[in-house]
């Protein structure tokens, strides 16, 4: 059967029509829905850095009890009424490095008396696209003690290691500081054996750990996203050590 | 008497909520006539989401309610559908199902999803769903599309499972995440093979192997 041009015209006008609506409906109606998903997944990855969470539930309460955020900018001056969870790093890594807003999330001890970790976002360009995450620092602001970190599209097996903990077990206890000056934590050439090898195998070196095989450009944009980031968040961090 | 009405009840029933016709669109596709080791469609998310037992469950049951969905939507449509646009008809109702599937798997299995990450999307590309509306639903009533759809959205997922099962088992020695080895004292290391879409390849080719050993199946008659 040969339709006339106008029905098979109008045909797809209404077609298209219905499935829009019924598109952007659901979408409307499941936004809260997934908004809150991101929102806690982002939580479960601040606390992920300095504790083992055990299930999701208990995100939200750890989170409300033990972490005091606020945002800073780049000379270490608390930004006033801003609200480090809605800081959009995103945009902010667009900025240049002296214009940025920078959220820390503050992880208090059990009982609250103390601050024990700092947890500061980082965000940067791996070897297809972005790559983030979080890095961890102990009450001294010089000890990491865990990262965590995320990307949209490295290659899995080889840069998109980067999300496992196999890599990110390598930056616990590094120094990202040596003397006064920032040091970072840069990530080698090549691969020593992987695993509980690779820990062992930097053991004594302070500002370096093992790379990862066919990866080299996803390790070198993880070395610059941090000497980026931790020089962001230098000043604060000096001020605050000076105090102290 | 009794004969008449024998003979009436014969014909009324012609066809039932589950007559034997329609089991069979069911039954069907799960060893017979099923699209993965029969037809070989679908071959491409079956390696790559078959890790692990879960996100293969939810990829199954997200094929299934594509399949079956947009089955009836074709079927209902079927008679207005222009004959010169019918694939990109068949299209446009398969992406909406799809986008609506991952959307609410990102609101309510928000892991899952992240799992899966782009092979939700992927499923409108997945020769099963287009085969079954151009061979199934575009010449038959929504009721027998819908089970045609479900039976084969099942045999899909059978074969999905069956290969996540032994993938999960044998790569990383748990099923469901639970470390089955470890429980059982058994010191147990994960077979790397397993883990890589060769892995799933060669399962998959067992199985085919197996099922055309026991039903005599064969590609020449």
């Amino acid at each position: 059967m040969q339709q006339s041009n106008g029905y098979v015209i109008t045909y797809t006008v209404i077609l298209t029509l219905v499935c829009a609506i019924a598109l952007a409906l659901a979408s409307l109606g499941l936004k809260p829905f997934q908004d809150a998903n991101k929102e806690l997944e982002k939580k479960q990855n601040i606390l992920a850095t300095v504790m083992t969470i055990k299930n999701r539930e208990e995100v939200k309460d750890i989170y409300k009890k033990r972490v005091k955020s606020y945002v800073i900018d780049f000379n270490g001056k608390m930004l006033e009424g801003k609200v480090a969870e809605d800081i959009d790093v995103v945009a902010e890594y667009k900025k240049k490095a002296q214009e940025r807003q920078l959220p820390i999330y503050e992880i208090l001890s059990e009982d609250g008396s103390k601050s024990e970790y700092f947890v500061l976002p980082v965000y940067g360009f791996g070897l297809w696209n972005d790559i983030w995450g979080f890095v961890a620092l102990k009450g001294d602001l010089n000890t990491i003690n865990g990262v965590k970190f995320e990307h949209k599209g490295e290659t899995p097996g080889l840069g998109a290691r980067i999300a496992t903990d196999e890599i990110q077990v390598r930056y616990k206890d590094k120094k990202i500081f040596e003397g006064e000056n920032l040091a970072s934590v840069i990530m080698a050439k090549g691969e020593l054996g992987g695993g509980d090898a690779s820990v062992e195998a930097f053991k004594g070196k302070d500002h370096e750990i093992d790379g990862m095989s066919g990866a080299t450009i996803t390790g070198k944009g993880l070395t610059a996203m941090l000497k980026d980031y931790l020089g962001c968040y230098e000043k604060f961090i000096k001020a605050k050590k000076a105090k102290s | 008497m009794a004969e008449t009405a024998e003979k009436t009840a014969e014909v009324k029933p012609k066809d039932g909520l589950l007559s034997k016709k329609n089991r069979k669109l069911l039954i069907d596709p799960l060893d017979g006539n099923n699209p993965i080791t029969v037809q070989v469609l679908g071959i491409c998310s079956a390696l790559a989401v078959t890790v692990q037992l879960e996100p293969a469950l939810f990829m199954a049951a997200g094929v299934t309610i594509v399949t079956a969905c947009s089955n009836v939507v074709i079927s209902m449509l079927r008679n207005s559908i222009p004959s010169r646009i019918r694939i990109i008809v068949q299209l446009a109702i398969v992406s909406l199902w799809v986008i609506l599937v991952d959307q609410i798997l990102q609101a309510f299995f928000y892991d899952v999803s992240k799992k899966l990450s782009t092979y939700v999307g992927l499923i409108i590309t997945n020769c099963i769903v287009m085969g079954r509306l151009e061979a199934y639903a575009m010449a038959n009533k929504p009721w027998p599309s819908f089970l045609d759809g479900l039976g084969n959205g099942f045999g899909y997922g059978l074969i999905l499972v069956i290969v996540a099962f032994f993938r999960e088992l044998f790569g990383s020695g748990s099923l469901f995440g639970y470390k089955v080895f470890a429980a059982a004292g058994i010191p147990y290391m994960g077979n790397g093979l397993l883990m890589l879409p060769a892995g799933a390849c060669i399962i998959v080719g067992i199985i085919i192997w197996v099922q055309r050993a026991l039903n005599g199946y064969s590609e020449d008659h």
